[in-house]
């Protein structure tokens, strides 16, 4: 017999590899940026006393959470609207929905980002085609400020909204919602006191996802944005790439991911982690 | 039995959104046929001129080069990684596997920014080491694009694991196969399609990595989203409509085979 390994020794083996790797490469590293915001420029609170003061980054922050509840409204109510479909419709209007929720899923932030640049600009499809039916004269302004970068983030977050929703709406009882239509009820009344309410959880964790990847959004905004509504993220690369203060960048980085594990946390004391895929 | 559908309204709302999604992957063909040097939309010619740059233009070459290569070594490296800490998980059952688990997964879970500035801190501080590994370097950005592409590979081969019957494992144990035995032989060979779409998945969210490259690179190593997002901080490249309209042409046919494949799987 050649299993001569015990049990402990083989568990070790196999998952040493993956944990050193990410020990190395991912959570020393990551202490060493918790580092620099103590460290830089010179040792001591001072980079998380500029964090409660700077004007600039307040306004980042501010900013940042106002986007990100906006865009957790319009991605979560949106993609309510298509995952309906996507979950109740008939077999031909399941697979257009999942088309139409797949194929932006898969396609880079980048080039979806490119595609609002392409609609949105001044001599863009939009403003192009106002002006040609005379509706305007001058081209408006839909990129390079926070309607654009709502736009494209929101674009970007709905097909990740979508699958927690498509899991609660799998899992609710048929039953009841054709008792209720059964009993009378208008197809408006069940769906706002049966159907909604049945799928809490699913909305819950849709909008927690949304607002979570919202906070951290660093594509998007850089391109729509153009540089006039910048988020935390954008924030971050700045203070490293462009006015060099690292201890500045760290600083805001570790508070970031504290707000974020605080979120999280909060959000799995409501839903169970299976519930969102 | 009668079904519950969606009624008009939801009908309506519906179609409204999917136009909303699928509008911005549509504006971009019309852009790419503009004969204009600049981002405008054609006014009556058409022209392939930024198609051809596409091809005779060195960059894009060596950078879509380029990206295929980190694309392939951090795919290998992420699916090895991922294939035994996983086989570790579901052979032994260790204690404190949730844990390790969960550890496992923060690079999906910590906001993208954070991750890069802390494989930016990592590379830099490696980069006086040697001259091929570190910042700015092929094998660095390869080496980044495996810790945020593992947590994904993992998941899929864990789920591919628990739908795995464990009475095989046991009566090949039972027959005195070893550990490499069990894994290779008995176990990897069912879990062999979690394992393709383990390293599919890696490298297809290393070939559009662009949050962590950014930080990583500066003038070496142009990855193809590199590349692109230069081309849209600056003066607005047409070229970058032409490459996304040939992205999205490509995505469209592979989810379109890969939904024959499904529904001929679950029609024999």
């Amino acid at each position: 017999m050649r299993g001569t390994l015990s049990d402990r020794a083989g568990a070790a083996l196999l998952m040493a590899p993956l944990l050193l790797f990410l020990i190395l490469a991912y959570a020393w590293p990551f202490l060493g940026v918790v580092k620099w915001s103590f460290t830089l420029p010179t040792p001591g609170l001072g980079q998380y006393h500029a964090l409660l003061t700077d004007e600039l980054v307040q306004s980042v922050f501010i900013r940042t959470l106002r986007i990100a509840a906006i865009v957790t409204l319009v991605s979560v109510t949106a993609a309510y609207a298509i995952t309906v479909v996507w979950v109740r419709g008939s077999p031909v209007q399941r697979v257009l929905a999942e088309f139409c929720i797949l194929v932006p899923f898969w396609i880079s932030v980048l080039t979806r980002a490119f595609g609002w640049v392409a609609l949105l600009s001044n001599r863009g499809l939009i403003n192009t085609w106002l002006q040609s039916i005379g509706f305007i004269s001058e081209p408006l302004t839909l990129v390079r400020n926070e309607f654009g970068v709502i736009v494209g983030m929101s674009h970007f977050l709905i097909p990740f909204a979508v699958f927690p929703l498509a899991s609660a709406m799998r899992s609710l009882d048929e039953r009841v919602l054709l008792a209720a239509r059964g009993l009378g009820s208008s197809r408006m009344r069940t769906f706002w006191t049966v159907f909604v309410p049945m799928t809490r959880s699913g909305i819950i964790g849709s909008a927690m996802i949304t607002f979570v990847f919202s906070l951290g959004f660093f594509v998007t905004p850089a391109i729509l944005g153009g540089g006039r509504s910048v988020m935390i993220a954008e924030l971050i690369y700045l203070r490293i790439f462009q006015s060099p203060d690292w201890g500045l960048g760290a600083a805001i980085s570790f508070v970031l991911v504290v707000f974020v594990g605080a979120l999280m946390a909060l959000l799995f004391r409501y839903v169970k982690p299976k519930q969102l895929v | 039995m009668p079904t519950y559908r969606p009624g008009p309204v939801s009908l309506l709302l519906a179609v409204l959104v999917a136009l909303f999604l699928l509008m911005p992957l549509l504006a971009v063909i019309p852009v790419s046929l503009t004969p204009s040097r600049m981002l405008t939309m054609p006014t009556g010619e058409l022209s392939l001129r930024h198609y051809r740059s596409l091809i005779e233009d060195p960059r894009w070459l060596e950078s879509i080069l380029l990206s295929i290569r980190i694309g392939i070594v951090s795919s290998i490296l992420s699916t090895v990684l991922a294939l035994t800490f996983s086989l570790g998980v579901w052979m032994f059952q260790p204690r404190f596997t949730a844990a390790l688990v969960g550890f496992v997964l923060l690079p999906m879970v910590v906001p993208p920014v954070v991750s890069a500035v802390t494989l930016y801190f990592l590379l830099t501080s490696v980069s006086g080491l040697t001259s091929f590994f570190g910042y700015d370097t092929w094998l660095g950005v390869a080496m980044a694009h495996s810790v945020m592409t593992v947590p994904f590979a993992t998941v899929l081969i864990l789920v591919s694991l628990s739908q795995l019957d464990r009475r095989i494992d046991l009566a090949a144990r039972g027959l005195g196969a070893g550990v490499w035995e069990r894994a290779t032989r008995v176990i990897m060979p069912n879990i062999k399609f979690g394992i393709v779409t383990a390293a599919l998945l890696s490298f297809v969210l290393s070939w559009e990595e662009i949050g962590v490259t950014l930080f990583i690179t500066s003038v070496n190593a142009i990855t193809l989203p590199r590349l692109m997002w230069m081309g849209l901080r600056d003066n607005i490249d047409p070229a970058i409509a032409a490459l996304s309209v040939i992205l999205i042409v490509i995505t469209v046919l592979v989810l379109a085979v890969r939904s024959v494949i499904t529904r001929q799987k679950a029609s024999p």
